[in-house]
């Protein structure tokens, strides 16, 4: 089915998010779309799947315009989605989530089960997946969920077939398998419109390119186009980013990290058996793909999580145990990787923000009061120091655009004595500018005699900061090798591969 | 009993190890009561018989009465509530769940041991069985009606506070309703139809208040539920002494509903007297309790139901009106609360009263807590609640030395234990209370 | 640096907003921790027309109601064809009448010669919205605390009893034996809230269904302490019901005068609303209570201990309740009391809490207002014969329609803020802002 956008608009108040965006993909075809996060992939998806309705421009299938007014009319239409975050009802079976929305029945409105159970078998054998239809959904594994979703899709007979940003949660081989199941569903004769920011994936299936930025189309490529071609479509500007660090000045070991393990509620060892330790002056890089234990293993780290074996010592202190209060209090300042939910409180002003964990005891509360005199002085300053930029201190954290909510959390964390920084993702969703800012202060924390940990997903990120790297997958430590190993070794690692020279997790030689 | 709401923690992706996660909650519950029991009987041991009477004269089939010695029944209970205490601590130390059958078991026996031990404290020490279970069915029925509403809103995603606002304009209505055309031409019968088709739409009424505030205005669930039962406290009584009162031979009269024994039925010992010696609003209970059994399970309607009240935006995503959904199903459930309101002045009363209902939709929200949000759960919930509050009566009765205010706080301290995870696992629908805001 | 040519590598950490940004789908459910807030948020941020339309309407609604059920009018509309003016005149006579003992009831009362008893309305008026500001208060801190407490039933039962044992069977003297008796009944009340408190923070129990639960309970185990000889009945009698309070331990009168019925419980309340000002907004606990009730999550990674948090403010917000519980045994009824002795209050401090916004000087406001409605509600009554439950409808009405500005600005006509052509799916602000990225 040949899938036409034209001139497709949508703003939200002033924002344009889709300008005029012009599409076509042809039967048969694998259809790239190419942008950055936020360059209005997603938002134009949604106007063709029908959750959104386009200010102007129309939807044409084979030639005929199609009108949506929600999700039911695109799918009658033959259209199907492939969510980032899967629309999987968790407590339902696969047949029973297959089935949701266009169900079967037999008399009395009873639910066809069998129907639906033989549906999502013969989908799963005609592509070779091993899907249980009986399985909970919230018991499979991502990468199942996913097969759960096309399956969804392909039980309702869609002819255009949408994946939005699918490989953000899957691991290299899931990735490759995902790939290949592209390929046979466009042998079949289905239209796949392919969503992703990573051109290695666009280069290997796509038959052609869209690449579109900040609403609007940019420019059409074919798969032969050159890396940095595509990448200076995407992105518009020069991609290069890093960061002036000297060699470091290494002191003692200051955080060691034994044996490290975090159970979930349901009993799964998120991190698993993690040993290593930090030097003072030394950048400590966690790399990994999401979701492979680093978040709990930062959270760990300043006591965050529960259920925790192993030993954390800071300078020769055990803390495992300490409430987050001591441990903050002890000097370990903390970036927590989702700002808004973990780092913020939204509605909270900037001052009040930037003494979040400081709300105990001198200097800021004398008698049981906030200073506020004091407060407003200090803010004053950080606002200043760390270029926040923000109509004033009164201003509510949540106004604020993310790079200077990232500055606020920095400026709370580096404004105590530490001993300890961990950073998580710190430069998730930033703007370039900070980035550089953000990463120039870390590298300076660093040089000032403070151990840092920074967890990122970013291999650009990690290699521009880390002394070292530790990499991470499905809750162990695959390696730690040096800052400057090469990135294909990295990627390998990151997928499990235990590199060439595996390190033992020592810090001794690890340093280039 | 196929409820979705079990999660089996066993399995889990592939990849990551796993240690079992054992919860005690159980064993230590069981631990503490079966020592309050025992500190209970050694504290104030009742040497006396006490007899269970299985049947009541008017029976075909007559059983023997159950003579329990006071002591020996007591301490028999106790050793085997130990007995299965430690059935359950060795289960969890294998690392294992506790069944379900287990906790009954334990309920049942606790139960007995309490009741053998109250009857033989009594002044008359007999236990009329046959009539504590039909009382205690008497008293369930709003119970049940009111639960069943709230399984319904909360499984589309609507908490309902207001239940007890529901059952009380169900209550209001029918008597008004009831009597007005139940004294015209038309007769008692119309006039009890009436009745009860008016309690639903009364029901119906609060439910559209509560749904048009939470789902088109988003305001807050519990707030609009909270002040629901507010309104229609005040609504019901400023009407009632306005103008029920003063005309209640007109207004307030409604034809009382006769008891229909069913055939055959109605004869099985024990049971037949409670189940099917009842009034035609019972069994139309039955009747409900089986469809919204079947129907959220085994239907298009409870499919698409209960993904509405899981995740919103995925039934969205595969075409499902998320707000229309809701908003017919919050007023379906307002619907059955409203009959189960129509019980009060049609079934047990026959008049209206200024807040007759007395916490009976509180009551009907813990068994939906206690029964986990299921229909079959819920019903028994308000069945052992109702019997909970009858056993109360016919313990005052007998001169049983308990205190009448501790059996009536039973069904509200069970629910605490159970929201605070010491009964059962409780995990209500994942988007209840939350509203879906459409982008 | 070795290996740039590696595409995705390349391109990650120069993006503007890089990847896997996972908080753009996390918007549209509103988090589970921040649901009361959200709930306040809604109630704070409609202006003060919304509110004052709000009453009227419920006025109007007031209005409709005692004209629709008055006699006199049934009577004249039954010939409203032939007269209609007869209808006209018994509606404006039934509700000008109704109304105007409402106000002669709560405010001045022009048909008394001196001005002692023309005022006194008014001293009735400060009497009943005492326990109405306490309690509010104590609601409306464990809202901005995240938590809503439905259990300011239970919470004044036990404080009363506890006041009330306090006052009737100690001998203390004066003034000692009032300060113990208070501070009993506070304990009682904070306990019993934290109850709910505690099941939060150690178990994750919802303190909405705990709380109402607990009504219950605290129902029946203070009716059985009624009615048990050597707890709380008065000796000799048969009757549920407490002994006298003793004059040492009630609360004395402000206002001179045996008319005048003011008593010092006004003061308390008065100061726990410059209490609860200056803990909230002052305070370093009420910092973090703000933080809690904001964004738990935040609160908990910045160190703050939300689990203590929530077991705190329930005991400040059980406290301020028993306040109210205390007031009623104290100074409102001091000659016993029995299980009705909350008279609707906890229920009423929800509605006093909505309409002042949760703030300390605004639950002043509406508790003086309901604490007018009450008054005025009685005198309603004793005049007109309208029951007064009619209050319990103006005030729910109230808040019902403060908290949907929307539905208060479709009656009036008024324009929707930020409106626009396709209001079928207009975007929240919140979603604007994440859009905007």
């Amino acid at each position: 089915m040949k899938l036409e956008l034209r001139g497709i608009t949508k703003k939200f108040g002033s924002l344009v998010a889709n300008d005029h965006i012009d599409l076509t993909v042809e039967a048969g075809e694998i259809h790239c779309l190419l942008g950055e996060n936020g360059a209005g992939k997603s938002t134009l998806m949604n106007v063709l799947y029908g959750l959104y309705q386009a200010d102007e421009g129309e939807i044409a299938l084979d030639g005929r315009v199609q009108h949506f007014d929600g999700p039911g009319d695109a799918m009658r239409a033959g259209i199907g989605m492939v969510h980032q975050h899967f629309m999987l009802i968790p407590v339902f079976t696969v047949a029973e989530n297959v089935m949701l929305g266009h169900e079967q029945t037999k008399g009395l409105g009873r639910l066809d089960l069998p129907a639906a159970r033989a549906k999502v078998r013969e989908i799963s054998e005609r592509f070779g997946f091993d899907v249980d239809p009986d399985a909970l959904v919230d018991d499979l594994p991502v990468g199942v969920q996913q097969r759960v979703e096309i399956i969804k899709a392909l039980s309702r007979d869609a002819r255009v077939l949408v994946f939005d940003e699918p490989t953000a949660v899957l691991t290299p081989q899931e990735t490759d398998e995902l790939m290949g199941i592209m390929r046979q569903l466009k042998e079949s004769g289905a239209s796949i419109v392919f969503i992703t920011h990573k051109l290695r994936e666009v280069r290997e299936v796509a038959d052609r390119i869209t690449v579109i930025r900040l609403g609007k189309v940019v420019g059409e490529a074919a798969p032969t186009a050159s890396n940095a071609e595509l990448a200076s479509l995407m992105v518009g500007r020069a991609v290069e980013l890093t960061v002036h660090k000297e060699e470091p000045k290494l002191g003692d070991e200051a955080l060691t990290v034994e044996h490290l393990s975090v159970v979930d509620p349901i009993g799964q060892l998120v991190v698993n058996d993690v040993s290593f330790s930090v030097r003072r002056g030394e950048v400590l890089a966690v790399a990994g793909v999401q979701g492979n234990g680093q978040t709990e293993l930062t959270e760990a780290l300043v006591g965050l999580q529960p259920r925790v074996q192993g030993t954390v010592r800071l300078d020769g202190e055990d803390i495992t145990k300490n409430s987050v209060r001591r441990i903050l209090d002890a000097g370990v300042g903390f970036v927590p990787e989702d700002r808004k939910e973990d780092g913020l409180v939204g509605e909270f002003s900037v001052a009040e923000n930037l003494i979040l964990d400081r709300a105990e005891g001198a200097p800021f509360v004398k008698a049981f009061n906030v200073q506020r005199g004091l407060l407003a002085e200090f803010a004053r300053d950080k606002v200043r120091e760390f270029d926040i930029r923000t109509p004033g201190i009164d201003t509510l954290a949540g106004r604020l655009s993310g790079g200077n909510q990232q500055k606020v959390v920095l400026a709370r964390e580096l404004s105590r004595d530490l001993r300890l920084l961990v950073a998580a993702q710190p430069t998730r969703g930033v703007d370039v500018g900070s980035i550089e800012f953000i990463h120039k202060r870390i590298i300076e924390t660093r040089d000032e005699g403070v151990p840092v940990v920074v967890v990122s997903t970013e291999l650009d990120e990690v290699t521009a900061l880390a002394d070292r790297i530790m990499v991470m997958y499905r809750g162990r430590v695959v390696g730690i090798v040096p800052g400057d190993t090469p990135r294909d070794v990295l990627g390998l690692m990151m997928a499990g591969e235990a590199p060439p020279s595996a390190s033992a997790p020592t810090p001794e030689g690890a340093v280039a | 009993m196929t409820a979705p709401t079990q999660h089996h923690a066993t399995t889990s992706s592939p990849g990551l190890d796993t240690t079992v996660v054992v919860s005690w909650k159980a064993p230590i519950a069981f631990a503490v009561v079966t020592v309050l029991l025992a500190i209970l009987f050694i504290a104030s041991p009742h040497a006396g018989d006490a007899t269970f009477r299985l049947s009541t004269g008017s029976d075909l089939i007559q059983l023997p009465e159950l003579v329990l010695n006071g002591i020996v029944a007591t301490w028999i209970g106790v050793a085997l509530l130990a007995a299965v205490t430690v059935a359950s601590a060795a289960l969890v130390r294998a690392k294992r769940r506790v069944p379900l059958w287990l906790l009954v078991v334990f309920a049942v026996i606790a139960l007995m041991a309490f009741l053998t031990w109250a009857a033989a404290g009594a002044r008359t020490p007999v236990i009329p069985m046959p009539g504590l279970l039909a009382g205690a069915l008497s008293l369930s029925v709003p119970l049940i009606f009111g639960a069943l509403c709230g399984v319904i809103s909360e499984r589309v995603g609507v908490i309902n506070i207001a239940i007890e606002g529901q059952l009380l304009a169900g209550a209001f209505t029918s008597a008004v309703i009831a009597s007005v055309i139940g004294q015209g031409i038309l007769g008692p019968i119309i006039g009890q139809v009436a009745g009860l088709t008016a309690a639903a739409v009364a029901g119906v009424l609060v439910a559209f208040v509560l749904a048009a505030f939470s789902i088109k205005y988003f305001v807050d669930q519990v707030i609009v539920g909270v002040v629901l039962n507010v309104l229609v406290i005040g609504l019901t009584s400023f009407l009632f002494s306005q103008v029920l009162a003063p005309n209640a031979s007109l207004l307030n009269s409604p034809p009382r509903l006769e008891r229909l024994p069913i055939p055959l039925l109605s004869e099985i010992p024990l049971i037949g007297p409670m189940f099917f010696r009842q009034t035609i609003i019972v069994y139309l209970m039955y009747l409900i309790v089986a469809l919204v059994y079947f129907g959220l399970f085994h239907t298009k309607w409870g499919l698409r139901l209960r993904s509405v009240g899981e995740h919103p935006t995925a039934a969205d995503t595969v075409g499902i009106n998320v707000a229309r959904t809701r908003f017919w199903n919050v007023s379906l459930a307002g619907a059955i609360a409203g009959l189960g309101g129509a019980f009060f002045t049609l079934g047990a009363v026959g008049a209206f009263g200024k807040e007759m209902t007395a916490g009976a939709g509180f009551i009907a929200l813990a068994a939906v807590i206690f029964g986990q949000w299921d229909p079959i759960k819920a019903t028994l919930a308000a069945l052992l609640f109702g019997f909970a509050s009858n056993l109360q009566n016919t313990l005052s009765v007998m001169g049983s030395p308990v205190p009448s205010e501790f059996m009536l706080m039973l069904p509200y301290v069970v629910t605490i234990l159970a929201v605070a995870g010491f009964v059962g696992k409780v995990r209500g629908p994942a988007a209840a209370g939350k509203p879906y805001i459409k982008s | 640096m070795s290996n740039a040519n590696d595409p995705d590598v390349a391109l990650q950490t120069g993006t503007a907003v890089p990847p896997d940004e996972p908080v753009r789908e996390r918007e549209p459910e509103v988090e589970p921790p921040s649901r009361w807030h959200e709930a306040f948020r809604r109630v704070t941020t409609g202006n003060a027309i919304i509110s004052v339309l709000a009453v009227l309407l419920a006025l109007i609604v007031g209005a409709i109601m005692i004209a629709f059920t008055d006699e006199r009018v049934q009577a004249a509309s039954a010939y409203f064809f032939a007269r209609p003016g007869d209808t006209f005149v018994a509606i404006w006579d039934a509700v000008g009448g109704a109304y105007a003992a409402f106000f002669q009831g709560s405010i001045y009362n022009f048909r008394r010669d001196d001005f002692i008893s023309g005022i006194r309305p008014l001293t009735e008026t400060l009497k009943f919205s005492a326990p109405l500001i306490a309690a509010g208060l104590g609601v409306g801190l464990a809202f901005r605390v995240g938590m809503f407490n439905i259990g300011g039933r239970g919470q004044m039962l036990l404080a009363a009893a506890g006041a009330g044992w306090v006052a009737f069977s100690f001998d203390l003297p004066w003034g000692l034996h009032m300060i113990v008796a208070v501070i009993v009944g506070l304990l009682a009340g904070a306990l019993w809230a934290g109850i709910a408190g505690l099941l939060k923070a150690r178990t994750g129990a919802h303190e909405v269904i705990v709380t109402i639960m607990l009504n219950y309970v605290a129902l029946y185990l203070v009716s059985w302490m009624l009615r048990t000889p050597g707890l709380l009945q008065a000796p000799g009698s048969n009757n549920p019901k407490t002994p006298p309070m003793k004059d040492t331990a009630i609360f004395p009168d402000l206002l001179p005068g045996p008319q005048l019925n003011l008593h010092f419980g006004f003061l308390l309340s008065i100061g726990a609303v410059f209490l609860v000002w200056w803990i909230l907004d002052r305070s370093s606990l009420g910092f973090k209570f703000r933080a809690v009730g904001l964004n738990p999550n935040a609160a908990r990674v910045a160190g703050i201990n939300v689990k203590s948090m929530y077991v705190y403010a329930m005991l400040i917000s059980g406290a301020l309740v028993g306040l109210a519980g205390v007031h009623q045994v104290l100074g409102t009824v001091t000659t016993g009391f029995s299980s009705g002795i909350d008279a609707g209050i906890g229920f009423d401090a929800i509605t006093v809490a909505l309409l002042g916004r949760s703030t300390p000087f605004g639950i002043l406001a509406a508790g003086l207002l309901f604490g007018a409605f009450k008054a005025g509600g009685f005198s309603m009554q004793a005049a007109e014969g309208v029951p007064i439950d009619i209050v319990l409808v103006v005030q729910s009405l109230i808040v019902l329609f403060i908290a949907a500005p929307p539905l208060v600005r479709a009656i009036f006509r008024l324009p929707q803020p930020g409106a626009k052509p396709k209001s079928k799916r207009t975007r929240t602000p919140r979603k604007e802002e994440v859009a905007a990225k």
